[in-house]
C-alpha cells in the first residue's frame, strides 16, 4: 500500500527527516507517536505528496507518487491538521466540490453515504461556518473517504471530537483495516484511537 | 471532460462562496468607485476636458482594484489551510490554474461591469462602446491570467499584500500599456482599424499569461 524509503526532508538548514523509511501494507493502521516538532506532521505532508522530499522514494499502491502524484493522489484520502473546509459552503457542498474535484460519478449517494459515516447527515445543509472544531474534523473525515481511497494518512485525527465520535472513527479504522486498506495515523496522545492499530513506531531524530 | 468539470468546479465553488459572502467583489467596487470619486475631484481642480486622461484612469482604477480582489481571491483558500484540499485532488494541477484564474476572471469583469457606468457618469464620457467593451475585456482576461499565477507565487510568503502588486504589476505593464492605447482609440472614435495592433497585443499577452499559468503552475505549487 505505502512504501517510502530513504526520505529526507529539511526546512532551511534544519533536517527533519533523516533517510526515514516505512513500509505499509493492506490491513494495517499505523500510528506514528512523536515528541512536538519530532517532524509528524512533516512526514504526513510528504507521504501525502503535499511536500516534496529532497532525497528518497515513495509508492502508493505501487505507483511511483514523487513522479506521477496525480494518479497517487486518487489513491490517498487525507485528512490534516486543518480541516480544510470551505466556512461559506454547507458540509454538502463542500464533499460535492470535492466529488467534482475528483471526477467523481454517483456523487449524491457518495456524499449522503460519506455523511452517513461520520454522523452529519442532520446539520449536511447547514453553512461550515457554524460547525464546531468536532464537526468539521468529521466533514474533513467525510471527504477523505468520499472517493473511497485505498490509503488514509491521518493527522491528529481525534483532535476536537467527542467521545462518541471518537468511539465511531475507531471502529471505521477498525473496519478499514478488515476491509484489506490501510492508514498512517500521527497521534501525541497514547490510549485514544490506539484500539484500531496494529502497529505504532516514534519519530525521533528524523527516523521512525 | 474531467479536466474542465475540474475547473468548472473551482469557478462555481468560489462564485458561490463569494455569494454567500460577498467580501472579494464588494472590496473591489468601493475601491473602484472610491478611486473613481477622487479622480474626478483631483483632476478637475486643475484641468479641463480630461479625455485623453480617461483610458489611463480607468485601467488604474481596474488594476488596482482588481489586483485587491486577486489577494483576496487566494487568500480564501488559506482559511482552514483549504489549499490543501485543491492540491490533494488527483489528475493535472493545471485544471486548478484555469478553474481559480477564471474565477478571478469573473470577478474582475464584474468589477468593470459595475465601474464603466460609474466612470461614464461621472466623468461624462461614452465608455459604454462596444469597442471599449472589446478592449476591457480582452485587457481582464489576460490581467486575471497573470494574476492568478502571481498570487499564487505571492500566498507562500509572508508579505503577501505587498508581494503581490510589486511582481505582478511591473509583469502587466505591457498589457496595460496596449489595453489603455486600444480603450483610447475606441474613446476618440478611431474605431477598430485604430484599435486594432493593440487589442492584438492584449491577445497576445492573454495566450502568453494563460499558457504560462497552464504550463508552470505545478511547478510554482511545488516550488
Amino acid at each position: 500500500m505505502l512504501d517510502a524509503a530513504g526520505i529526507r526532508k529539511r526546512y532551511g538548514l534544519r533536517p527533519v527527516l533523516r533517510g526515514l523509511n516505512l513500509r505499509v501494507g493492506p490491513g494495517e493502521i499505523v500510528a506514528i507517536l512523536g515528541a512536538n516538532g519530532a517532524g509528524k506532521s512533516t512526514l504526513l505532508r510528504v507521504l501525502a505528496t503535499l511536500l516534496r522530499p529532497e532525497a528518497g522514494t515513495l509508492a502508493i499502491d505501487r505507483i511511483d507518487a514523487l513522479a506521477r502524484g496525480g494518479e497517487a493522489r486518487a489513491r490517498l484520502g487525507v485528512v490534516l491538521h486543518h480541516t480544510m473546509v470551505y466556512p461559506d459552503l454547507t458540509g454538502r457542498e463542500n464533499l460535492r466540490f470535492h466529488a467534482e474535484l475528483r471526477g467523481l460519478s454517483n456523487t449524491e449517494a457518495r456524499i449522503n453515504a460519506a455523511l452517513e459515516q461520520v454522523d452529519l447527515t442532520r446539520r449536511a445543509d447547514d453553512l461550515a461556518r457554524a460547525y464546531s472544531r468536532g464537526m468539521a474534523q468529521r466533514l474533513s473525515l467525510a471527504r477523505a473517504l468520499l472517493h473511497e481511497p485505498v490509503l488514509l494518512i491521518l493527522d491528529e485525527p481525534f483532535t476536537g471530537l467527542d467521545q462518541a465520535s471518537a468511539a465511531r472513527l475507531t471502529a471505521l479504522l477498525a473496519d478499514w483495516a478488515r476491509a484489506g486498506k490501510a492508514a498512517v495515523m500521527t497521534t501525541h496522545e497514547i490510549g485514544r484511537g490506539m484500539e484500531s492499530v496494529t502497529r505504532s513506531l516514534t519519530l525521533a531524530g528524523g527516523v521512525l | 471532460m474531467k479536466y474542465l468539470r475540474r475547473v468548472l468546479a473551482i469557478a462555481r465553488k468560489d462564485a458561490l462562496a463569494e455569494w454567500r459572502a460577498r467580501e472579494t467583489v464588494t472590496a473591489m467596487v468601493v475601491f473602484a468607485i472610491m478611486a473613481i470619486v477622487m479622480f474626478n475631484f483631483a483632476l478637475r481642480l486643475r484641468v479641463d476636458g480630461f479625455r485623453p486622461l480617461v483610458p489611463g484612469l480607468l485601467w488604474v482604477t481596474l488594476v488596482f482594484a482588481g489586483t485587491l480582489g486577486l489577494g483576496r481571491s487566494m487568500s480564501s483558500e488559506l482559511v482552514n489551510q483549504s489549499i490543501d484540499g485543491l492540491l490533494l485532488a488527483p489528475g493535472d494541477r493545471s485544471a486548478l490554474f484555469a478553474g481559480k484564474a477564471l474565477g478571478n476572471t469573473l470577478f474582475t469583469l464584474i468589477l468593470a461591469a459595475i465601474t464603466l457606468p460609474a466612470m461614464a457618469v461621472m466623468l461624462d464620457e461614452g465608455l459604454l462602446n462596444p469597442g471599449i467593451l472589446l478592449a476591457v475585456g480582452l485587457g481582464i482576461v489576460a490581467y486575471s491570467g497573470a494574476g492568478t499565477l502571481v498570487a499564487t507565487i505571492a500566498i507562500s510568503t509572508r508579505a503577501r499584500e505587498v508581494v503581490l502588486p510589486i511582481l505582478l504589476l511591473p509583469i502587466t505593464l505591457p498589457l496595460v500599456t496596449a489595453a489603455v492605447l486600444s480603450t483610447g482609440a475606441f474613446l476618440d472614435g478611431g474605431g477598430l482599424a485604430e484599435a486594432l495592433p493593440w487589442l492584438g497585443v492584449e491577445v497576445g499577452f492573454l495566450v502568453v499569461f494563460w499558457s504560462a499559468g497552464i504550463l508552470l503552475y505545478e511547478f510554482v505549487l511545488d516550488s
